[in-house]
């Protein structure tokens, strides 16, 4: 592959595309997919052929869409959305091609919805069919990695992301670049380059998303990243509870070996990057590197203590680089405009655009890219659309089981790493959860406390045993068993746990109750001196 | 008996571990690929039953106790057959905010059995998923490989009468 064959894949696309005049685009992304929307692409097929409209109208499947909560959702070329759609509404859209929009389907665009996101991890998410790797080299697909690997040297690629202030998307924000630095300087007979796709945290499936409607762009991010720090080998960890990503990322790994963009001597330029899927086995733990990769090694996903970083003794014991899929789906963008371009969208320390997945008791949910930097109002009340059925905002979680519930009060902070921090929360992987008074936030931390007993990997003790009497406690709390003490006994745990945990899960584990003792702390007394939950959530009997 | 060494012979004809061998030799019969073989006994056979622990544990030549420490550590993997069909309940995040509780504790009512358990007849497992992903839809449930959006107790129920009745 030459850049001017890229080109000529481009341009025999895109002239391909603009031979048919209209376009019919259904969101074929696991959220529309279990309201059937692959009946909808059948009947839309049909009713075209059935037109003779096969040569000037074309069906196709296309990523996710956004709005998940009012799925089936099909986009044509008139810049018409559709909600709800059904296979018996297909001939009508395919008459309105050449007619007045169909009304009772159209759902608005013009909301904040859409109009406050900025997209650049979902730039194509929703537009190209993701089983056709033409249709990412259209859009500028793989366009980076050649011009990296013709015209750029390892170092200048990880300058350029250094620059880019781009900081992992994984949850803990660490700087990529600085990352890519350590691993191109570390010394090994062997480097490897990990994408990590373990997306854990319950309300989260931002990851998951990017792999289904645009599997490339990861792919891309790999290679570039392989070439800068000097890797040969690449794995992907991916949940088994994926099988569309999964099946998605074979088929894009197969087309783009088939093209020369992955293998042996990329370009006919020496480089070369094998790719390779590993399928996780259901526990989140893996989500932490080094239980990542004693995962790919076959093992049980125990954490080690680190030092030594993967950076330095990961896979094998050589130096291996692991990023998140979204912080890779940002890499050839950044590539394609330079990192000052990047730099310039955002806050001072958190750059560029965060993925969020938006959902519990708010207006619209799914799928939003917003830059940083965007308050939490903003995000509820424009793009979320506001708390459903009249009710009040309580609190919107970030972060998972790893991150904490922010009250009304915190609604005008930016998100960005350091504010959520400062909060009690984390940006984490990007679950957005938003709860109204219908929810008790005593439950919600028991929720929360019970994930991360269950998912505790059992090696370190103030983990394993931690969780479980942090659990017992809150357990007692919604049972309305509790009593004054053991809220102290509870701050005393949460203060041990976070402090000597072996990893991140554990280290993160309290913040749930932590936030909501801060935040919330007279539902907590309501429990424990009146025996009454003020949402009316918990009652006596309720002790699990 | 396989002596420790050689590749130990499967552990009968049936031609699904033609599969199983076919990963471990994939993975170069390497211990590393210990996962991946789980995985795919998994797939075809639909859980992971102590004969087939002993055979992938002595191809891959890593002790049983690994093996069984790595199948039960896993979530996904399963050392018991499900029923004929499965019900999976997502308990994420925006599931559980919606209501996925009650949706829970309808089928402990109905079927009186809880989340890993299969009705004594082998007709319905009740499994319980981590987060599916598919929050917009909250509270999902899986009915065997299909995902159903917005559930409440009385779709569910449904569900489970359409099942029974089918099989009358």
């Amino acid at each position: 592959m030459t850049p001017e064959e890229l080109v000529e894949i481009k341009q025999n696309e895109l002239d391909a595309q603009q031979g048919i005049p209209q376009r019919i685009n259904v969101c074929v992304a696991a959220g529309c997919l279990s309201c059937q929307s692959d009946a909808v692409v059948d009947a839309l097929m049909r009713e075209v052929s059935r037109r003779g409209h096969g040569g000037r109208c074309k069906v196709k499947g296309v990523g996710c869409m956004g709005l998940c909560s009012e799925g089936p959702l099909v986009s044509t070329h008139t810049g018409h959305l559709y909600q709800h759609v059904t296979a018996a509404d297909a001939g009508e859209i395919v008459e309105s091609l050449d007619a007045q929009p169909v009304t009772r389907l159209l759902a608005s665009t013009d909301m904040p919805f859409f109009q406050r996101q900025k997209k650049i991890v979902l730039e194509n998410s929703g537009i190209i069919d993701p089983e056709r790797i033409e249709e990412y080299i259209a859009r500028d697909g793989y366009r980076a990695l050649i011009h990296i690997l013709t015209e750029m040297t390892p170092q200048q690629v990880v300058a350029e992301i250094m620059a880019s202030g781009l900081r992992g998307r994984g949850g803990a924000g660490y700087p990529t670049g600085l990352k890519w630095s350590t691993v191109a300087k570390a010394v090994g007979t062997q480097k490897f380059v990990v994408c990590n796709a373990d997306e854990g945290d319950p309300g989260a499936f931002m990851d998951r998303s990017v792999l289904e409607s645009d599997p490339h762009r990861v792919i891309e991010g790999m290679l570039i990243a392989a070439y800068a720090v000097g890797a040969s080998e690449g794995y992907i960890y991916v949940r088994a509870e994926y099988p569309l990503a999964i099946k998605r990322l074979r088929t894009a790994i197969r087309q783009a070996e088939r093209l020369g963009l992955l293998g042996a001597d990329i370009c006919g330029t020496g480089f070369k990057l094998r790719i390779d899927l590993r399928l996780g086995a259901g526990a989140f733990v893996c989500g932490e590197e080094t239980a990542l990769i004693a995962s790919i090694e076959g093992r049980r996903g125990t954490p080690r203590s680190r030092p030594p970083y993967p950076a330095m003794a990961g896979l094998l014991g050589q130096p291996t680089l692991i990023n998140n899929v979204e912080t890779l789906a940002n890499i050839a963008p950044i590539l394609r405009n330079g990192g000052a371009w990047y730099a310039g969208i955002g806050t001072e320390k958190s750059k560029g655009t965060k993925v969020f997945a938006l959902a519990g008791r708010v207006c619209n949910t799914g799928l939003v890219e917003v830059p940083m930097g965007i308050t939490l109002r903003e995000m509820v009340f424009d793009i979320g659309g506001g708390i459903p059925d009249g009710k009040q905002f309580k609190a919107v979680q970030t972060g998972g089981p790893s991150g904490g519930c922010l009250p009304a009060e915190a609604l005008d902070m930016p998100v960005d790493y350091e504010s959520l921090a400062s909060a009690g929360s984390i940006m984490g992987s990007g679950g957005m959860i938003v709860m109204d008074e219908s929810s008790c936030m005593v439950d919600v931390a028991k929720y929360f406390m019970d994930f991360c007993m269950t998912e505790s990997c059992g090696k370190c003790i103030p983990c394993r045993v931690g969780t479980y009497q942090m659990h017992r406690i809150l357990s007692a709390i919604t049972s309305m068993t509790a009593i004054e003490n053991d809220l102290k006994t509870m701050e005393q745990l949460c203060d041990l746990v976070k402090h000597t945990s072996l990893c991140g899960l554990g280290q993160s584990a309290p913040n749930p109750v932590l936030s909501t003792l801060k935040y919330f702390l007279a539902e907590y007394k309501a429990h424990v001196g009146e025996h009454r939950c003020i949402a009316g959530v918990c009652s006596e009997k309720a002790a699990v | 008996m396989a002596t420790y060494g050689s590749k130990p012979a499967p552990p009968s004809t049936d031609k699904r571990w033609k599969l199983v061998d076919a990963t471990m030799r994939k993975a170069g019969g390497h211990a590393r690929g210990l996962i991946e073989t789980l995985h795919t006994v998994q797939e075809a056979f639909g859980y992971l039953d102590e004969q087939a622990l002993c055979y992938v544990a002595l191809s891959l030549r890593v002790p049983l106790s690994r093996a069984y420490g790595v199948a039960t550590f896993y979530h996904f993997f399963t050392l018991k057959p499900g029923g004929r069909h499965t019900c999976v309940i997502c308990l994420g995040t925006a599931c559980y905010i919606k209501g996925a509780q009650h949706l829970l504790d309808a089928m402990r009512q109905t079927l009186s059995i809880s989340p890993g358990e299969t009705t004594p007849d082998g007709e319905i497992s009740l499994l319980t998923a981590r987060c599916l992903g598919s929050c917009g839809l909250a509270p999902a449930v899986v009915y065997d490989q299909e995902v159903a959006g917005k559930v409440d107790t009385a779709s569910l129920r449904n569900h489970l009468e359409k099942w029974a009745h089918h099989d009358s």
